[in-house]
């Protein structure tokens, strides 16, 4: 853009006869500069998708032949000698600026105050600059994703898990393993949010912790018990256990720490990291919403629709999706009692759901063997597949990779949510009817939980490379993550705000004064600015009489309307005289015809 | 087949030794860090209520006076030394750090109205009720020698305030009339009245150091020029004002007292109006004084609490009171704009932070950034109501909170007669009057 405006500026100065001399603390003429900008421009790809200064180059400035370029830089070089190959800022990709941005910009209207358009040009420009500086360091990023490809004419779906194991590091390599547990089974299973531990719940009462990539036990237990699901809470300290009959907390060494009898006959549970909640669904139909921090129950809703087994979060807003046995998946919030979306997702029950990590696709299963792909913005089918065995467990990977468990078989599907697939990214066969499906989170590793145990298979390029240690840290000492601990609590969110769209807190609210007068009234209880009745006094001697009563009180009645009234009575007074002032002029005029008559 | 797995070094996420800091690897994907708006929410919650708790805004008493204190005096050039004066002629010269009184002069016979320090620190003047005007020595007497003025003027009327030229060796005086003296001479170079039986305040201007401003008794602020034989010019008010204060970094403005329990901040060229109504004490205000960043200023008043007005706000941001304090005649916000100091009639001076829930002391990095975050939070979520509630909460004592009912409910109801009024007769004959332009009479050039 300098090199432009210089150039407009030498353009004006065409007049004048002389050049001043050249200095040496002078910046070198833009006709090089141009050459030098054109030059990369033909070399770079991609000069489309890079933002910045390329494209405002004028014209008459391309025809600059490359011997005057030449001539021009061996006169116009820099006191040290050598020029600068890359001048001014590196160009940020328009799409990784994308990638940063949050919400619209706000607009700088010609009504605002001076003081308030500042006021938001200075915080625009600040949001600007953390976002140019966002993407920036995105380059600084130290691992890269895992990937798999095949030779030509190799499918990726044929590559075994041994081959895998094989190929790759021996840490690597280890992360392929199965466990044997054919006594207890099925299980169940859930990674801690850090992705170190593991649980397993097998339906028969076994559940056990173990920190799967050192393969050390930390605890088994047998709960004598039904085990329906398993969850860890907000660390590895803690999970809980839905059981036959009540809902238990155990710590990781398998000592019960609570069990909570207001939960009972738990089928799923959810737990929303950020709110400290732990929602569950049971099979009498409710969706019960526990506080862990504080150990209450928040909410009880009854979902009225049956048997509640299904369910996934949505990690971006919070809301819970159900699943149901009539096709419908509802989505729910504890604010509120009945579900804030049902959708008809499939004939026949729904089997499983999954949501992506962007909360912006969501995958579904059902008994008519589909799967189905949605925009969960704008509520609407992307894409629908029909699976042969139709898929009983649906898990989404942080980067978008789909498992779906048919049978006894895991199938992991690529870049399911935008395009149509015809073919499985990766393939596996495991020993028993599959139960539970999960992936590891800042791991290529996807936990399957089946009717003989565990299997954990390696799935590259499915875990998010770079984790934030201020967010989540798999490598935090002891002290971190106590500390992480404390402030996790203080910046628990309050159910309340659980809502569809999350960053409408930070939003101006537009309600009118009547909205609000109106929510103030629900609040208070009473309408604060409602007028009090007239009430007429008592007057003695007579004159309180019930005639004289009525008249006082006719004398306020609809006092505050009286002003309205009198002025569309005025109005239509007036207008009436118009009229007849009209009609008495045509009539004067004469030009009466037989017509008139119907007009009124 | 190709494949890649991650796997991560772990020496590259672990310090390397203890002594090193624990490595803490970013991404600043927003998909990673979800609930953005909520997290900060409620954030800011937290820091506001930490605001309101760690609000402890009293340092410490000065006591030694053995009547009412009655005026004060910032030094020029040290933040360490106050000096006060009292009801009964007790000048006071306080070490602030220590809380201690490091020098005791019995000034004048009754009370000492006014002192000012000179610019350069080295002395000061006082006005007292016993018609004189006496220049004193900032150090104390050596050993041996007595407690004595360095000059003595001595008026044919009482003085009720002083100020000294910023630069200049010229004071000014006011009393019955307003007057302009060299420090070398006895009698006044100038004398200012403009129909006027009395003064109250008298103020140089910090900037244009020519001019001052004062405080009438008939009701008026009036602008004079030492440069010319004549004031400038007045504005007369509903009530009388009873001190004013410029405003340090916008000398055209300046901030007066009210007796109608306002404060008026004018712009000295426009004195048509005030440029803010400053509303919120139940009672005179009796003395303002300005931060010396211009942005805020205090006020004492006869309600027995000390209020802190943002410069364009019509209503305080912060109310101190104690159960003890009794009416409040003085105060100065000291020039480092941490401290407000406070003089009352029970014969304390008390020392405010000027920032409530101000940390004092040394602060690390690490406190310092969390300390503008929370304040960055603060500022972004003011407006949500929940939080707006708690910043503005305050306890106020029994008498001022039912004083402030009250007058709430007598202006409702003037507003409401007014309407009435309005509604009852003809059109236009009425008109509607504005808060600012209800408390100026007239202004005369």
């Amino acid at each position: 853009m300098a090199a432009t405006m210089e150039a407009a500026s030498t353009k004006s100065h065409v007049g004048k006869k002389g050049k001043p001399p050249k200095r040496y603390w002078d910046n070198p003429t833009e006709d090089s500069e141009n050459s030098h900008v054109n030059k990369k421009n033909r070399q770079d790809g991609e000069s489309d998708s890079i933002q910045g200064n390329i494209t405002a180059v004028s014209p008459n400035k391309e025809l600059v032949t490359e011997k005057q370029n030449k001539n021009r830089q061996s006169k116009t070089n820099h006191i040290s000698g050598s020029k600068d190959p890359f001048p001014g800022e590196a160009p940020i990709p328009q799409e990784r600026l994308k990638k940063f941005q949050r919400g619209e910009k706000s607009q700088v209207t010609s009504g605002l105050r001076s003081k308030l358009k500042e006021a938001i040009k200075r915080s625009e420009a600040e949001s600007e600059l953390a976002q140019k500086q966002a993407a920036r360091f995105d380059l600084l990023l130290p691992e890269d994703a895992g990937f798999l490809e095949g030779d030509e004419d190799e499918d990726t779906c044929t590559i075994s898990q041994d081959d895998i194991a094989d190929a790759v590091d021996i840490t690597s390599g280890a992360k392929y393993f199965n466990l044997h547990l054919s006594q207890f089974g099925p299980y169940r299973l859930d990674y801690s949010k850090a992705g170190r531990h593991l649980i397993l719940g097998g339906k028969r009462g076994h559940v056990t912790c173990i920190e799967w990539q050192s393969k050390q036990l930390v605890s088994e237990i047998n709960v004598m018990e039904t085990v329906n699901d398993v969850k860890w809470l907000h660390n590895e300290d803690m999970f809980a256990v839905a059981q036959k009959k009540w809902l238990h907390i155990y710590d990781s060494k398998g000592v019960e720490l609570h069990c909570i009898r207001k939960f009972n006959d738990v089928l799923s549970m959810e737990f929303l990291p950020y709110h400290f909640l732990l929602a569950t669904a049971s099979a009498t139909g409710f969706l019960q919403y526990l506080d862990v921090s504080v150990g209450k129950e928040v909410v009880c809703i009854n979902a009225k629709l049956g048997r509640l087994g299904v369910m996934t979060q949505n990690p971006q807003n919070a809301i819970i999706h159900m699943g149901h046995p009539n096709g419908i998946v509802s989505l729910w919030s504890p604010n509120q009692k009945e579900p804030l979306v049902k959708m008809l997702c499939h004939q026949g029950g729904v089997r499983s759901v999954a949501v992506d990590k962007t909360g912006t696709y969501m995958v579904t299963s059902g008994l008519d063997k589909k799967l189905k792909v949605y925009d969960i913005r704008a509520f609407k089918p992307l894409q629908s597949y029909f699976l042969p065995a139709g898929a009983a467990c649906l898990s989404l990977s942080q980067r978008g990779l789909l498992a779906a468990a048919t049978g006894d078989i895991v199938q992991v599907y690529r870049d399911v949510l935008g395009t149509p697939v015809t073919k499985p990214y990766m393939a596996h066969r495991v020993r028993g009817g599959i139960t539970g499906l999960s992936y590891c989170p800042h791991e290529d590793v996807l936990g399957v939980g089946h009717s003989d145990g565990f299997t954990s298979m390696i799935v590259p390029g499915a875990g998010e490379p770079n984790f934030d240690a201020m967010d989540v840290n798999p490598v935090g000492s002891l002290k971190q993550r106590r500390e992480w601990e404390v402030k996790a609590l203080l910046e628990k969110i309050q159910p309340e705000l659980i809502c569809l769209d999350p960053s409408q807190l930070g939003r101006v609210d537009h309600a009118s004064w009547e909205q609000r007068h109106e929510e103030r009234v629900k609040t208070l209880g009473y309408d604060p600015l409602a007028q009090e009745k007239f009430k007429p006094r008592m007057r003695k001697k007579g004159r309180s009489s019930s005639g004289a009563v009525e008249k006082r009180k006719k004398k306020v009645a609809h006092e505050d309307q009286r002003e309205v009234i009198r002025k569309t009575v005025e109005e239509n007074l007036g207008k009436q005289k118009e009229l007849k002032k009209e009609k008495a002029t045509l009539a004067a005029q004469g030009q009466r015809s037989a017509l008139d008559r119907f007009k009124k | 087949m190709k494949v890649k797995v991650l796997s991560r070094n772990p020496d590259d996420y672990v310090r390397e030794t203890t002594r090193d800091i624990h490595r803490v690897p970013r991404n600043y994907d927003p998909t990673l860090h979800p609930f953005e708006v909520p997290r900060e929410y409620t954030r800011a919650l937290n820091a506001t209520k930490l605001e309101r708790v760690f609000a402890k805004p009293f340092v410490g008493s000065l006591d030694g006076h053995r009547d009412g204190i009655n005026c004060m005096a910032k030094h020029s050039k040290s933040l360490s030394i106050l000096l006060s004066g009292a009801c009964d002629g007790e000048v006071k010269l306080w070490n602030l750090p220590k809380r201690e009184c490091f020098r005791t002069v019995q000034a004048h016979e009754g009370f000492v109205r006014g002192i000012v320090t000179r610019f350069c620190g080295t002395s000061f003047f006082t006005v007292g009720d016993d018609k004189t005007i006496k220049q004193w020595k900032m150090e104390p007497p050596g050993y041996g020698e007595q407690e004595e003025p360095l000059n003595t003027i001595l008026g044919k009327a009482v003085f009720t305030g002083i100020d000294h030229h910023q630069i200049g060796e010229t004071f000014a005086t006011c009393g019955q009339t307003v007057d302009i003296w060299d420090e070398q001479r006895t009698s006044p170079i100038r004398s200012f009245s403009w129909g006027v039986d009395s003064f109250s305040c008298v103020r140089y201007n910090p900037v244009e150091t020519e001019l001052l401003a004062s405080c009438a008794s008939d009701r008026s602020v009036v602008l004079y020029d030492m440069r010319e034989a004549t004031p400038l010019k007045k504005v007369i008010m509903k009530l009388r004002s009873n001190t004013l204060c410029w405003n340090p970094m916008e000398a055209y403005y300046f901030t007066s007292s009210n007796e109608d329990y306002n404060l008026y901040t004018y712009d000295m060229r426009y004195l048509d109006n005030p440029v803010t109504v400053h509303m919120d004490h139940v009672s005179a205000v009796l003395d303002v004084d300005y931060s010396p960043t211009g942005r805020e200023f205090v006020s004492a008043s006869f309600d027995k609490s000390v209020r802190i007005f943002p410069k364009d706000g019509g209503h305080s941001r912060e109310v101190y009171h104690t159960k003890r304090m009794q009416h409040v005649i003085c105060v100065r916000w000291s020039a480092d704009n941490k401290y407000i100091l406070s003089g009352s009639d029970e014969m304390n001076i008390r020392m405010w932070k000027a920032n409530a829930s101000e940390k004092l002391g040394v602060l690390t990095p690490r406190e310092k950034t969390t300390r503008d975050y929370n304040q960055k939070l603060r500022e972004k979520f003011q407006h949500h109501p929940h939080i707006r509630r708690i910043a503005r909460h305050r306890h106020l004592p029994h008498d001022i909170y039912k004083q402030r009912r009250e007058q709430r409910e007598m202006r409702d109801a003037r507003r409401r007669k007014e309407l009435n009024v309005r509604k009852h007769s003809k059109p236009g004959s009425v008109p509607v009057e504005t808060e600012k332009e209800k408390h100026v009479v007239t202004v005369v050039e």
